[in-house]
């Protein structure tokens, strides 16, 4: 899984290079749509990017990360055709356009044998900043807690510190994983340990048999139904952004990636359509 | 012996001097496709550098030794941690792996009869091929669950040792019976007529004799060890921390780039960059050890 994902980083890799070479040797005769922002969005939008061009002969889309607020800004002043945004608008940005292509969740997973079947946000952070290092203390097995933290940069974590209000440097990790999977297993074979992964993944593993356990937060579900109703709290939209209501090329490609073409691309990164949201 | 060497030096002259324009374009294309090596190499090196070029200053530099952890997004670089760790790791397993790989050459050279070696041998060649991350899959699946009913969290040093151990046996089993293999039959022969048992010929005279090429082999499996990512980063628990003890949990430098290059910008990207500039000149040095030590040798052998 993850060997697919370097893989991937790599050809994006190469496809920035190209695409830095190309814009270089400026290319007329041909239309440009420049996507700036969320590294969360990045990856996809790439992807769809590439399925867009095929469908498109003449089009060519530039992705470029440089995080939320470089896509908000770069809508604004025009830098980019297209902001992306792994976020809500905020109030002061509500002259901006914003367009959900797809959301993400996390879930909080443990394994499946574990007696707990519930954790308050405090009982969270206590665990994840080592306030909190035996089950026995938040009413389970006598045992020591294995806490699974992601890798820096990786959205999902990215997603989790935001929502909890903590710095990475304040979480004492016991094992830190890559990607979801290593996630997954890395509970399913240890009893006492605690992790978080996207949503879909998980629930997918659990509902194929593998030992884990999604864990409410706040007294809601995890799954991805309650994420795209919108009643999950740790979860985000992931917006493209534009400064004017989208027309020709910038119209084209947004409906593009709302619609039901890309959805297996949107999976692929485990992030979760927007199918049967709710309408903002 | 002496005259034989002669004769075939001065037969290989001839027929060098005879075949010299084909020799000379024979020549001329192999230096060329060398020399596509050496440039991808230098090409490599340079791709490096260029892209760690944002924290190779004074600011920056400082901080990989100096920072208190490893969180670039709040501006701490610390890489000591993780060169500690990668040591350790490729270390540990030479210690676990030089052993068995040196026994099961001894064994199946000297000891199995013969279909039993040549199985023995096959076996080596798969565990060889088998892929990275199935080291790691089945590791982080089966190894590390069962260290963690013993020490928690199981994904460990240890466990990071015991993997890599498993991936350069082979080459160190490989190394040591073609250097055993290429020993002359006269030591064999030698020690026989002194009557010595087998296992003082073995221990006594082989495998001095062919320490060079165990050497060799010694330091390609290191280098392997500290270039490994894959496996490692399923294993290894990837905390930031000095390794104090096997059970800790580490993170190696290759699994660091690994994980966090995907998602990586700025003077994070370049810091990562030159945490890779770092992992390949300590390769590096253990693979000009590896070559500079067998010259060294090879050259003293006609003295002897």
């Amino acid at each position: 899984m993850d060997l697919r994902q370097l893989f991937s980083n790599y050809l994006t890799l190469l496809f920035v290079g190209a695409t830095f070479l190309s814009t270089s040797l400026v290319n007329a005769g041909e239309q440009r749509l420049v996507l700036t922002g969320s590294s969360t969005i990045a990856p996809v939008a790439l992807e769809i990017g590439k399925r867009f061009e095929e469908q498109n002969p003449g089009v060519r889309v530039d992705v470029q990360t440089g995080g939320s607020s470089r896509g908000i800004a770069d809508a604004h002043s025009g830098m980019a055709d297209i902001g992306m945004a792994s976020r809500e608008l905020a109030a002061s940005e509500q002259d901006l356009h914003a367009f959900p292509i797809a959301l993400d969740g996390i879930a909080l997973i443990v394994h499946s044998s574990n007696a707990i079947s519930n954790l308050s946000n405090q009982q969270i952070i206590d665990i994840y900043t080592g306030k909190t290092t035996n089950w026995k203390q938040v009413g389970g097995a006598d045992k020591s807690i294995t806490v699974v933290n992601k890798a820096e940069g990786r959205s999902t974590l990215e997603l989790f510190l935001g929502y909890f209000k903590l710095a990475n440097s304040q979480i004492k990790a016991s094992v830190v994983i890559g990607d979801n999977q290593q996630g997954i297993k890395t509970v399913a074979g240890n009893p006492f340990a605690i992790g978080y992964v996207s949503i879909g993944t998980a629930e997918y593993e659990a509902s194929a048999g593998i030992p884990i356990k999604l864990l409410p937060m706040n007294s809601v579900i995890a799954s991805v139904a309650t994420v795209q109703q919108g009643e999950f709290p740790l979860s985000r939209p992931l917006n493209l952004v534009t400064r004017e209501a989208p027309s020709g090329l910038v119209k084209q490609f947004i409906d593009f990636a709302r619609s039901d073409a890309v959805s297996d691309l949107i999976l692929d990164q485990y992030f979760v359509p927007l199918q049967a949201a709710k309408k903002p | 012996m002496n005259s034989s060497i002669t004769n075939k030096t001065s037969i290989t002259l001839a027929l060098w001097s005879k075949n010299l324009s084909r020799d000379g374009i024979t020549k001329m294309v192999l230096g060329l496709i060398a020399s596509v090596a050496v440039l991808l190499l230098v090409l490599i090196l340079f791709f490096l550098l260029l892209q760690s070029w944002p924290v190779l200053n004074i600011t920056y530099l400082p901080l990989f030794f100096s920072s208190d952890g490893w969180h670039p997004l709040e501006g701490k670089f610390g890489l000591l941690p993780m060169l500690w760790a990668t040591l350790a790791a490729g270390l540990g397993a030479l210690v676990i792996a030089l052993p068995l790989g040196l026994a099961t050459a001894i064994f199946s050279l000297y000891m199995a009869p013969a279909p039993l070696a040549r199985s023995l041998n096959l076996i080596v060649a798969i565990l060889a091929g088998i892929p990275s991350v199935v080291y790691g899959l089945w590791g982080l699946t089966v190894i590390v669950p069962l260290i963690n009913q013993w020490q928690a969290p199981g994904a460990s040093l240890f466990a990071a040792m015991l993997i890599l151990a498993l991936m350069v046996l082979p080459t160190i089993a490989i190394t040591t019976r073609s250097a055993l293999g290429g020993l002359p039959i006269s030591l064999q022969q030698a020690a026989a007529s002194l009557a010595l048992s087998r296992a003082t010929t073995i221990i006594q005279v082989l495998l001095p004799a062919a320490k060079t090429g165990i050497r060799q082999g010694v330091l390609l499996a290191l280098a392997r060890a500290l270039g490994e990512t894959m496996a490692v980063l399923m294993v290894a628990g990837n905390v930031v921390q000095t390794p104090h003890s096997l059970f800790d949990s580490v993170r190696v430098l290759t699994a660091n780039i690994a994980l966090e290059m995907a998602y990586a910008t700025d003077h994070h990207r370049a810091a990562l960059f030159a945490s890779g500039l770092l992992l390949m000149v300590l390769v590096s040095i253990t693979l000009w050890l590896a070559v500079e030590r067998t010259k060294n040798t090879t050259s003293a052998r006609p003295n002897a």
